[in-house]
């Protein structure tokens, strides 16, 4: 008689390496996966002007003119100038009645306004670059006035006390109406 | 012989496996639903500028981009700078204010991040902003890169 010895395998489908080849997957996705954050230079734009209200007039002093033309030549106020010296300009006119207190220069900084205007010709990383001036020199003051009222930097600050730096030194950027005939 | 002689451990000394699958499938079903592989096909060159004073924008969803840049013609020849919005190339400007309007209803506090290739000019960028002005969708930003000093 022939007897059956041995018993029979169980049917069972390996498991062991599942879990290897869920790692594979995971690390795919580890890899693909990009948590990426816009950056940027965020701005509002102004309402659409209202044809019957006339804008509000801002007197010569508060106003500081900034233009860039398409050969990437800066003017500040009619006067030619450098892109890096545009920070301290900016500093200049908006600080000037706790600083030099000059007549030609805004009368407080709340009343300071930044006009920038460009050509249709003006390369855009330009237009970029004096944006970031005239931001960098606004965050320079918020900070030191930060550091003088809580001593801790602008940017470690919670929203009120943000608002409370951001009342003192408003960030007042025009952007002039596009000329409707210029090229 | 001693009443209280040592018994054999009768488990195995092993840390269980079996939930080790499971653990790793929980990972790979997070990173799944959390990756965002790129939305949009750009069909322009967008290499964006470099600024020191930027900031972050927390709220994705609140986000929506336009895409301004010379058109990709060839493997390496570029056309004239195109807006993208989305998926298409928009060849008339004012559509931007419909499209841009209805996005606005969508989402009220809509956030319009501007791409813009860096070397673009002016002139094509003042107009999408005045279009832009148009449809009420006054949040903008430029989108940049960090500028590491």
């Amino acid at each position: 008689m022939l007897l059956k010895k041995k018993k029979r395998e169980e049917a069972e489908i390996p498991s062991a390496s599942l879990a290897d080849i869920a790692f594979l997957l995971l690390i795919f996705f580890l890899v693909t996966t990009t948590i990426d954050v816009d950056t940027g230079i965020g701005l509002v734009l102004p309402p659409k002007p209202d044809e019957n209200v006339k804008p509000p007039p801002v007197k010569e002093r508060n106003l500081l003119k900034i233009l860039v033309n398409q050969q990437g030549l800066v003017l500040v106020n009619d006067m030619p100038s450098a892109v890096t010296d545009v920070k301290q300009k900016v500093l200049d006119f908006v600080d000037n009645a706790n600083k030099a207190q000059d007549p030609n220069l805004s009368e407080s900084p709340k009343s300071a306004i930044v006009s920038l205007k460009t050509d249709r010709a003006t390369p855009y990383s330009l237009y970029i670059a004096m944006l970031d001036e005239v931001r960098g020199a606004y965050n320079e003051l918020w900070d030191t006035l930060s550091m003088q009222r809580f001593g801790v930097k602008y940017t470690m600050l919670d929203n009120e006390r943000k608002a409370e730096i951001r009342a003192v030194y408003p960030m007042n950027i025009s952007e002039a109406e596009p000329d409707p005939g210029a090229n | 012989m001693s009443k209280f002689s040592k018994k054999n451990a009768s488990t195995k000394q092993e840390v269980p496996t079996a939930a080790l699958p499971d653990i790793i499938f929980m990972l790979l079903i997070f990173f799944m639903v959390t990756t965002v592989l790129r939305e949009v096909t750009l069909q322009i060159r967008v290499t964006l500028t470099k600024a020191v004073n930027i900031e972050k924008i927390e709220e994705k969803r609140l986000v929506s981009y336009v895409y301004m840049g010379p058109e990709k013609v060839g493997q390496n020849s570029f056309g004239a700078t195109k807006v993208q919005i989305d998926d298409v190339l928009i060849e008339d400007l004012t559509n931007i204010r419909t499209i841009m309007y209805e996005k606005l209803l969508e989402q009220p506090k809509l956030i319009v991040s501007l791409r813009v290739d860096m070397d673009s000019e002016m002139g094509l960028v003042t107009d999408v902003k005045q279009e832009l002005r148009e449809a009420n969708t006054l949040r903008i930003n430029y989108s940049t890169k960090r500028k590491v000093l």
